[in-house]
């Protein structure tokens, strides 16, 4: 019998739930229940109390059947300490205690006999606590946002803890924040003009990109190398720096508060990474391909066309997705280039509202929401692309 | 034979190249060489505006008469610092409309009127008249006199393109007493906000090296900060984040963490006591470091899961024989074999946050301690409206990225030869 390792064991599962506990219970809070003290003690005692049991259990009893006798009489005994939480608060403890002991399965006391068996036990939980917190780090603020342009200023004033969404109103009421933006601050335009924007800086890109780049990878020329270094070079200059002569330079011409500006910029800040991304694919490809091409009386055009664009339509798709992204979700260009309302991207929009210190936080939110959610939704569907763009552009932030 | 192939194979590469290189050349190297000359000069952000001379026309029937009409030029130099030399005139009538008593400074020659108004002051204004007659007596239609603008023009100093210069703007920008700790809060924040991104990094690529139920969604879930807009995340945690009705705030004090909640964003300093020594934390800095940790870990992430993945399996498998536990193997085997990776990645981040502006913009405008070089550059240009300071200012940031480049060369080209 080693106490060392059941002693640990029983510490980090232990910790490990009453943590996970506190958690349902804060999210609990914010959906208008209110509890004022998270009892972490007792908390911790009923946790130590489960683990004990379910060690000494073993493997007496058919593993479904003890789980869920276990869980079942936790949050019975849960709920009884904690008066007034409704159904669906011990619905998610049920769960949560289910989903633990599950994980507990193999955790006997043979198990605990076995060599360098608690560091083993100790790092099972941080991975599993770890994943809890990245999770609940990452996605808590993407849901204030969306919570938030579902609720209204006031209700927000008067307790900003209770972010529950009152389903009792219809579904315009519950999403007018949405009308509201689309009608009174013209929404639609800026969608019109940020996706114009985008588009358009990917399609400049590529046909600045695609030629330069395939000088770069495979034509010899006086200043090669030269030109590979200061690619990089040129990229990691940042934005702030171009900023005020470009600012002159564009009053002058008249080119401020145009969206023709705009993608003149947005396409020379990105064209070097483009360039960077796009030559190391193009070393990739064979080269009898293209001598094969060669012999058959192609030009240089023509083996661009024919030849090299089809061969890396992987890379381009990167290349695209990651300059779309960039293009979407610029800032510092549009802020300073833009001041009237009919040529605001989404992005300058959103911090135009911000500006009026009138502006409910439900509108200034729901502007939130309609700039991330087409951007989430790219990143999910072409994941695959849009990583291997970040990985290879990722000097760039 | 083959000096003509390569003759040809160089005229293509540069024609290739031409398109790509002019652009970045006009957008990216020439703004950076603009700066310098900018930054020699007091110019203020009213000064770009090039003086213009303008005229609005008004057309106003005269009584009793049909075929007679005042036209009305309301002139005026559109700038009010400076004056506009050689200002010219020009404006069509209609067929057989004919001026009376024409201005001594124009002449009608057909059917255009010319003047010479000579120079305008700053803030010239002048009503300038002209009546007009048809020659055969018709009525005039009023729409076909508005239908053509007057066109004007006039000479005047760009004082961009002057050679006067100064070295008023680097004195101002040294000689500020706030200068070092300008120099100390870009530090700070670039350095804690890379290390953090990094260590939380490394800290993320290990867990999802792990195999686990839902591993690939995690992995997507983890990139989103750095996929989502920085103005939408930015102002969000701004609301989060707010004193009197952000949820964290409201969240501690409702659960007795804290009696009255925290300005995390517009508190400059928290002072804290510990054994008796207080200490006093940059409390905004602090947040925004963090913001920019939990912004960019996704990239560190990215990075290091990518050369994860590339450690041989067998090493692991040795480890097990010999039963070393998961943090000995961390340290013995995972650790030693990203080195060099953190090491580029720390020193690319470096840069990068070094330059980083939307995000302290966005959170704080650079207020509670929280101005960094970037910030300064938009303070100085645009919110004083110090064109020639935002410029010096921005001199100082290149030339400490020129500096650090040619450390971040130096050692990786030493480490390209270690790999």
């Amino acid at each position: 019998m080693k106490f060392k390792s059941l002693i640990i064991t029983l510490l980090a599962s232990s910790i490990f739930l009453t943590i996970i506990l506190c958690i349902w219970k804060i999210l609990a809070t914010l959906q208008g229940l209110s509890f004022t003290n998270l009892n972490f003690n007792l908390n911790l005692l009923l946790s130590l109390g489960l683990v004990i049991t379910f060690i000494f259990i073993g493997k007496k009893f058919n593993h479904i059947l003890k789980i869920f006798i276990l869980s079942l009489s936790f949050t019975i005994l849960y709920t009884f300490l904690n008066e007034n939480s409704p159904m669906w608060f011990s619905v998610g403890i049920f769960l949560l205690i289910l989903f633990f002991t599950n994980k507990l399965k193999k955790y006997d006391l043979k198990y605990l006999n076995q060599d360098f068996i608690s560091e083993k036990i100790v790092f099972e939980f941080l991975s599993l606590f770890a994943i809890v917190f990245f999770a609940l780090v990452i996605l808590f603020p993407f849901y204030i946002m969306f919570v938030t342009s579902l609720k209204t200023q006031t209700a927000l004033l008067i307790n900003p803890i209770d972010l529950s969404i009152d389903f009792s109103k219809n579904i315009f009421e519950i999403l007018k924040s949405y009308f509201v933006i689309f009608k009174t601050y013209d929404f639609g335009r800026y969608i019109l003009t940020s996706s114009y924007v985008s588009v358009g800086t990917v399609l400049i890109t590529l046909l600045f990109a695609i030629p330069a780049a395939y000088a770069v990878a495979r034509l010899n020329f006086f200043g090669k190398t030269f030109l590979s270094t200061s690619i990089l070079i040129i990229y990691m200059f940042p934005a702030i720096v171009l900023v005020i002569p470009l600012y002159t330079v564009f009053s002058q011409l008249g080119l401020r508060n145009s969206v023709e500006g705009l993608l003149i910029v947005y396409t020379a800040t990105t064209l070097p990474v483009a360039i960077y991304m796009l030559q190391g694919y193009f070393k990739s490809i064979p080269k009898e391909i293209e001598e094969a091409g060669l012999i058959d009386g192609q030009n240089w055009f023509g083996i661009i066309i024919k030849i090299i664009i089809p061969l890396s339509l992987p890379a381009i798709a990167s290349v695209s997705l990651y300059v779309f992204m960039i293009a979407w979700n610029e800032f510092l260009f549009s802020l300073m280039f833009l001041d009237n309302p009919k040529t605001f991207t989404l992005s300058r929009a959103i911090n135009h509202l911000t500006g009026d210190a009138e502006t409910p936080r439900q509108y200034l939110m729901a502007g939130s929401v309609v700039v991330t959610l087409p951007i989430l939704l790219i990143f999910i569907y072409f994941e695959k692309y849009l990583v291997s763009g970040l990985t290879a552009g990722s000097v760039k932030g | 034979m083959s000096t003509t192939l390569s003759k040809i194979e160089k005229r293509t590469a540069y024609t290739l190249l031409l398109p790509a290189v002019c652009l970045v050349f006009a957008i990216i190297l020439f703004p950076i060489f603009a700066n310098v000359w900018i930054s020699f000069k007091e110019v203020g952000l009213k000064d770009i505006r090039i003086p213009e001379p303008r005229a609005k026309k008004i057309v106003k029937n005269i009584q009793d008469s049909n075929s007679e009409l005042k036209i009305i030029y309301k002139l005026r130099n559109s700038s009010l610092i400076q004056d506009i030399r050689e200002v010219r005139f020009l404006d069509k009538l209609p067929k057989n409309v004919e001026p009376v008593n024409l201005d001594k400074r124009c002449k009608f020659k057909s059917q255009k009127i010319k003047c010479f108004f000579g120079n305008w002051e700053a803030g010239y204004r002048e009503n300038f008249e002209i009546f007009v007659k048809d020659v055969n007596n018709n009525a005039i239609n009023n729409n076909d006199i508005k239908s053509y603008n007057p066109n004007l023009n006039g000479k005047s100093n760009n004082i961009l393109l002057t050679t006067d210069f100064t070295l008023k703007n680097f004195k101002k920008v040294f000689m500020n007493n706030n200068f070092f700790e300008l120099l100390t809060t870009t530090f700070y924040f670039t350095f804690f906000g890379t290390l953090g991104a990094i260590l939380l990094g490394i800290f993320a690529a290990q867990l999802v090296n792990q195999k686990f139920y839902g591993r690939t969604f995690m992995r997507s879930i983890l990139l989103f900060p750095y996929v989502g807009p920085v103005v939408a995340l930015a102002y969000t945690w701004t609301l989060l984040l707010d004193p009197n009705s952000g949820t964290i705030n409201s969240l501690l004090v409702h659960y007795g963490v804290i009696e009255k909640p925290i300005n995390l964003l517009g508190q400059k300093y928290l002072i804290i006591n510990i054994l008796g020594f207080e200490l006093k934390l940059r409390l905004a800095l602090t947040t925004v470091i963090f913001f920019e940790i939990w912004r960019y870990f996704p990239l560190a992430f990215l990075f290091i899961l990518a050369r994860l993945q590339a450690i041989p399996r067998d090493l692991y498998e040795a480890a097990d024989v010999d039963g070393a536990g998961p943090f000995r193997k961390f340290f013995y085997i995972t650790l030693p074999q990203i080195t060099a990776i953190l090491s580029i990645l720390f020193m690319i981040r470096f840069i990068w946050n070094f330059n980083k502006f939307e995000d302290i913009f966005l959170l704080t405008g650079g207020a509670s301690g929280t101005l960094t070089l970037p910030i300064s550059v938009y303070q100085q240009g645009f919110a004083i409206s110090n064109i020639g300071m935002g410029s010096a200012v921005s001199i100082v940031i290149v030339l400490l990225l020129i500096t650090f480049m040619i450390i971040y060369f130096k050692l990786i080209g030493k480490k390209v030869n270690e790999i």
